[in-house]
């Protein structure tokens, strides 16, 4: 086995203060090469694990190791050469361009003037170029998008040198695709430079397709695994379990939970018949091929929707004008009325 | 290239500050003075060196000693609005004053006359506004540890002030005339004070001040990134603080205990630095606040003087002048309290 560059022994984390534990008894591990994603509903801790094995917290017990040394006997700027991060909110520094944010990393190496050599420069321009950041290496920080900006603190992290990486939900202010770049960039920078990088993220599809390791953490207990593991043994089902939402494990994704909903029948079958199903439900239908009191058709040569009920036709050409017309002919009524007519 | 251009006008401000006052002195005549000889009137030479030439080196100290703590102070707290006078720096310093002031009968009385102040009254009077800073500036601290939000902070700064010049009005409300005479001068605000005996008490205590921030440029450029990433880059927070807090109340402690509490300088200048390098390299801001510090004092004091008439005005009345447009500047172009202007 290779000797993890991070690793915990029956940590407790929490607040001193004021007494909470969040978890205890944590034995973690991470190792080169290895992307890890933490996952966990909203305050279960997971800020609090990632600010402890950085440093930033104390455990309320237990230790941290870096490769093998105990963290807490070691100075800060020895921390600084192994471990580097990356928080939720890039910070916005001032007057700065790319370069300079960047050039932040080499701090743990530069003399008391901050002086840069010959080295640290090829190293800032090669974490640029890692992140595909050289062209806004001159662009003032102030006028570069969230993404942008956390490309250049991952870039300030690589610069860093170190082995290992923690990053607290980088891609929170991200969209979608930038989050997708962000995962697969991650990927690569962890085989490619064999660092150990760790991200706490509620992304779980994104986590499931592209972390060789997961870190479930529940309020009772914190399990490790490959994704795929998580999801055959119920545990992300489980993690994230919740009213109205469940994880279908055929897609990897969670579904809101069907509501017993007025019966309606939709016959037929392709894209069109799916996306109809899809707006149905939405809308709080239980949709079946059953005889039901409404009956839905694609007629495929005009091509229109057919809308049957109670010996009626109708015909319309949109999803959204069956759905009006459906809520004519199955009216509603609204559940248990307002909140004022609560009576025990 | 721009530091050079600065450090040429400062040369010029000088100058002109050595020439210009209620008698005008010829700039030849200053060289001759200056360089030892003989000026065709000896009252020149009384006045250049008896009252210019301090005044103008305590100037120049003055003016890098509070731009560099207010560079500093804005840096640490992350706010463009910080400062030694706003957060209540100023205050405690004259706290620390008014307490040796109004109570010291024989400190009193010299700092009244301005005369022969002994090396230990000058020592004290230092000693006891830079320990006012000091204290007020850990105040600060502590609640900056508690509080988040720099609005906040900045209140609670406004506050701190407050409560300094509520204890010191009860202490001029119990103290006799002269001395109140004395306290209420020294608010006003002055470079004349200094006398060549006090000048090196003041130099040195600013030039050790001035270092001890060049050694800590490179951390607080860190410290833009915020305390987090500044620990993850290897710094220990408690000795970068330990130092930003004796460095500032060092420097704005000294300032205020020698020439009044001054306003707006060391708001006002960082500003003005960030503004004409777009920079927030403290390795060139520290060098270029000092610079153009000297010049803002030099100047303010050149405007307080009134250039051929014998009226002189109060020093703050002219450092808010200039300062607080700037201030309010910035306030302007603050479009929320999360983006906030530009350190």
């Amino acid at each position: 086995m290779r000797l993890p560059v991070l690793e915990s022994r029956n940590l407790s984390i929490g607040y001193r203060h004021t007494d909470v534990e969040l978890a205890s008894g944590l034995n973690l591990r991470l190792e080169r090469g290895k992307l890890t994603a933490l996952l966990g509903p909203n305050g279960v801790g997971k800020s609090t694990l990632l600010r402890t094995l950085a440093g930033m917290q104390k455990p309320l017990a237990g230790q941290v190791l870096l490769t093998g040394e105990d963290a807490r006997r070691m100075r800060a700027a020895e921390i600084a050469r192994r471990l580097s991060i990356v928080l939720t909110a890039a910070p916005n520094p001032g007057w700065m361009n790319g370069y300079a944010l960047v050039a932040l990393g080499r701090h743990p190496y530069t003399d008391w003037l901050g002086r840069l050599s010959a080295c640290d420069r090829a190293m800032i321009r090669w974490a640029l170029a890692a992140v595909d950041a050289e062209d806004i290496a001159e662009r003032p920080v102030m006028e570069l998008s969230d993404g942008q900006r956390q490309k250049l603190m991952i870039a300030r992290a690589l610069a860093q040198e170190t082995d290992i990486m923690l990053l607290d939900e980088p891609t929170a202010y991200l969209d979608l695709p930038r989050r997708v770049e962000m995962m697969r960039l991650l990927k690569h920078l962890a085989q490619e430079t064999q660092r150990a990088i760790l991200l706490s993220t509620h992304d779980l599809d994104l986590a499931l397709r592209s972390c060789d390791s997961l870190w479930m953490m529940r309020p009772t207990a914190l399990v490790v695994g490959a994704p795929e593991d998580l999801v055959l043994d119920d545990i992300v089902a489980a993690t994230f379990a919740g009213d109205g939402v469940a994880f279908d494990k055929r897609s990897g994704a969670f579904v809101m939970k069907r509501t017993a909903g007025i019966a309606v029948c939709l016959r037929g079958e392709g894209i069109a018949q799916i996306w109809m199903r899809r707006a149905l439900e939405r809308a709080g239908y239980r949709v079946s091929d059953l005889p039901a009191a409404v009956q839905i058709e694609l007629d495929p040569s005009r091509p229109e929707w057919q809308v049957a009920a109670g010996g009626g036709h109708s015909r319309h050409r949109t999803i959204a004008a069956v759905l009006t017309k459906l809520d004519d002919l199955l009216p509603r009524q609204p559940a248990n009325g307002r909140p004022s007519n609560h009576r025990k | 290239m721009l530091l050079l251009i600065l450090l040429l006008a400062l040369l010029a401000v000088s100058l002109l500050s050595l020439a210009l006052g209620s008698v005008s002195i010829p700039f030849d005549q200053i060289m001759v003075i200056l360089l030892g000889g003989e000026a065709d009137r000896a009252a020149w030479t009384n006045i250049l060196l008896k009252f210019r030439l301090p005044k103008a080196m305590t100037a120049i100290f003055a003016g890098m000693a509070l731009s560099v703590s207010g560079l500093m102070m804005q840096t640490f707290f992350r706010n463009a609005l910080a400062g030694p006078f706003v957060l209540g720096v100023s205050s405690g310093a004259s706290l620390g004053v008014a307490l040796v002031v109004l109570t010291t009968a024989a400190a009193a009385r010299q700092f009244a006359s301005r005369l022969g102040l002994g090396l230990t009254g000058d020592l004290l009077l230092s000693l006891a506004a830079g320990l006012g800073a000091g204290i007020t500036m850990s105040l600060v601290l502590l609640a900056a540890a508690r509080i988040q939000s720099s609005m906040t902070l900045l209140i609670l700064g406004l506050m701190f002030g407050y409560l300094v010049s509520a204890l010191v009005s009860l202490l001029l409300y119990f103290a006799v005339p002269e001395r109140i005479q004395a306290y209420i001068n020294w608010t006003f605000g002055t470079f004349g004070g200094v006398t060549w005996e006090q000048l090196p008490i003041l130099g040195g205590m600013v030039i050790s001040g001035l270092l001890l921030a060049g050694g800590l440029a490179k951390s607080l450029n860190a410290l833009l990134l915020g305390e987090n990433y500044a620990r993850s880059l290897g710094i220990h927070l408690g000795w970068l603080r330990l130092g930003i807090v004796t460095a500032t109340s060092l420097l704005a402690g000294v300032v205020t205990a020698f020439c009044g509490p001054i306003a707006f300088i060391g708001i006002a200048v960082p500003h003005l630095c960030r503004a004409l390098f777009h920079s927030s390299d403290h390795r060139l801001l520290a060098p270029a606040t000092m610079i153009i510090g000297a010049i803002v004092a030099l100047l303010a004091s050149l405007i307080a003087e009134l250039p051929g008439s014998s009226l002189v005005l109060p020093l703050n009345a002219v450092t808010a002048l200039l300062g607080a447009p700037v201030v309010i500047g910035v306030i302007l172009q603050q479009r929320s309290p999360e983006r906030s202007y530009p350190l």
